[in-house]
């Protein structure tokens, strides 16, 4: 399983304003409080600040690795310069968040990514509107791994990310993302997938429970990436004991690990 | 034989079934047309409304309350001449070019409508051009405009200006989505901003009024 650590993100109030006072410490604890959590990604995101974005990723990239030492960080913007600049002072092996299938923004970050070994989310979204149904992810994923393959980026880099959309806005949203995890998994044999939660509970109360059920639910399928607040303890634990309990660890020994350190309760 | 506060309780209660059987027996029963939308399906939205504004109801349960008042109003509209149907205005909704997220703004177009509002919703993806024709076409009060991606948001600016050059000052444009502040509004040049469906149709209420 990838964690990647979703609190360095602009649109976050706290984070938001500490970009804008760069408050570096406030952003190195962000970062190094997700390391400890177990996020294996630190996510950095500053699209709300136009003009401004490729400086405070920069700067955001540097922090963030300053504090954890060296933890790679997964850099989150649809801007091929931001992206370029952050990773110009980004050591070790970023991923990308995202590539997707709509024409502008996968002929922007293709190049960016070809023939290299950062890892990189592949957004199930076309120019076509976003994919309601299981088949209709399948068929952009299908589209999306083939381009990267055909650019030379190897498909133990690729993680696709089927797209959440929110139940409470139609019943069968929550069941075609979980198709879409099996089918994409099961018909490219050794490609990721990867999504974030939030998505899922929009509209309902009590969202955390929703996203905490919904992560287990996903691993269930084979999903093997998740952009999530590592500091949810009981969202970092359903995740271990879901691994567990598919096979995805041997003599239980995660889980034991997790259990002796206190994450289980 | 139900009462319109009757009808109204249905609609609270998303029972779309029950809401149509009951407005047949209203309409059968001779209650004064424009009564059983105002008094009793548009009513009993009006306190949805209210209850997700509170948190006190949630997403799913205002769209089939907004399913039942909506297929009630479908049976009574062959009793009303069309200009004695009630709106509160017209509105015009559309996601910004480059951007293909629509919920938010379906949300927007359920809760006007179920205020009252007459709703045009011109879809996602599109650009300054298509909402200005839209506007010449459909003649709106107030243009909205949706956008969930910061990288998309910036056409809202271009639309407005649009808008401005093509001499449609006269119509109120507001903005709204995940990544829009009152801050943003401002520096487009938006004449108003909501941070929710609810308060959208507050926003709208008080431009007009």
């Amino acid at each position: 399983m990838l964690i990647v650590g979703e609190l360095i993100n602009a649109s976050r109030k706290a984070i938001g304003e500490a970009i804008k006072a760069q408050d570096a410490e406030k952003i190195k604890k962000a970062a190094l409080d997700q390391r400890e959590a177990g996020a294996d990604y630190i996510d950095v995101n500053a699209g709300i600040f136009v003009g401004k974005e490729a400086d405070y990723l920069t700067w955001l990239v540097k922090l963030a690795q300053e504090s954890t030492d060296d933890a790679p960080c997964c850099i989150d913007s649809p801007d091929p310069k931001a992206i370029e600049q952050a990773l110009s002072v980004h050591r070790g092996t970023a991923m990308i968040n995202s590539i997707s299938l709509e024409k502008d923004r996968y002929e922007a970050i293709m190049p960016i990514i070809a023939g290299t070994d950062l890892r990189v989310a592949a957004l199930c979204m076309s120019d076509e509107g976003m994919p309601e149904t299981a088949n209709e992810r399948l068929a952009i994923a299908d589209k999306l791994i083939n381009g990267l393959l055909k650019n030379n980026v190897s498909l133990d880099n690729i993680y696709v990310d089927p797209l959440v959309q929110p139940v409470s806005t139609k019943d069968t949203f929550g069941l075609e993302f979980l198709d879409a995890v099996e089918a994409i998994m099961t018909e490219f044999k050794g490609v990721h997938t990867i999504c974030g939660l939030s998505n899922i509970s929009y509209g309902l109360p009590v969202r955390k429970a929703i996203n905490q059920n919904f992560a287990v639910l996903a691993v269930g399928r084979g999903l093997d990436g998740l952009i999530i607040n590592p500091l949810d303890k009981q969202m970092m634990a359903n995740i271990i004991i879901a691994e567990t309990l598919i096979g995805r660890d041997n003599y239980c020994s995660n889980y034991l690990t997790a259990y002796r350190s206190g994450k289980i309760e | 034989m139900p009462t319109l506060e009757d009808l109204s309780k249905c609609v609270i209660k998303g029972n779309v079934a029950k809401t149509k059987k009951m407005t047949q027996v209203l309409i059968d029963e001779g209650v004064f047309p424009l009564d059983i939308i105002n008094k009793g399906l548009i009513a009993g939205m009006g306190v949805v409304g209210v209850r997700f504004k509170n948190a006190e109801m949630f997403v799913p349960e205002v769209m089939v309350a907004a399913k039942a008042m909506s297929q009630g109003i479908e049976m009574v509209k062959p009793l009303i001449a069309e200009s004695d149907m009630p709106s509160a205005g017209k509105v015009l909704l559309g996601t910004v070019k480059g951007d293909l997220h629509d919920i938010g703004k379906n949300l927007v177009g359920i809760m006007l409508e179920s205020s009252g509002y007459t709703v045009i919703d011109i879809g996602i993806d599109k650009s300054p051009d298509d909402f200005v024709q839209a506007i010449k076409e459909h003649q709106p009060h107030i243009m909205g405009m949706s956008a969930l991606l910061t990288t998309t948001m910036l056409h809202m600016k271009d639309t407005i200006e649009l808008m401005k050059e093509e001499g449609m000052g006269h119509v109120k444009a507001i903005v709204g989505g995940a990544p829009i502040s009152q801050d943003f509004a401002d520096e487009v040049g938006a004449d108003g901003f909501a941070p929710d469906a609810a308060s959208a149709v507050d926003l709208c209420n008080s431009l007009l009024n």
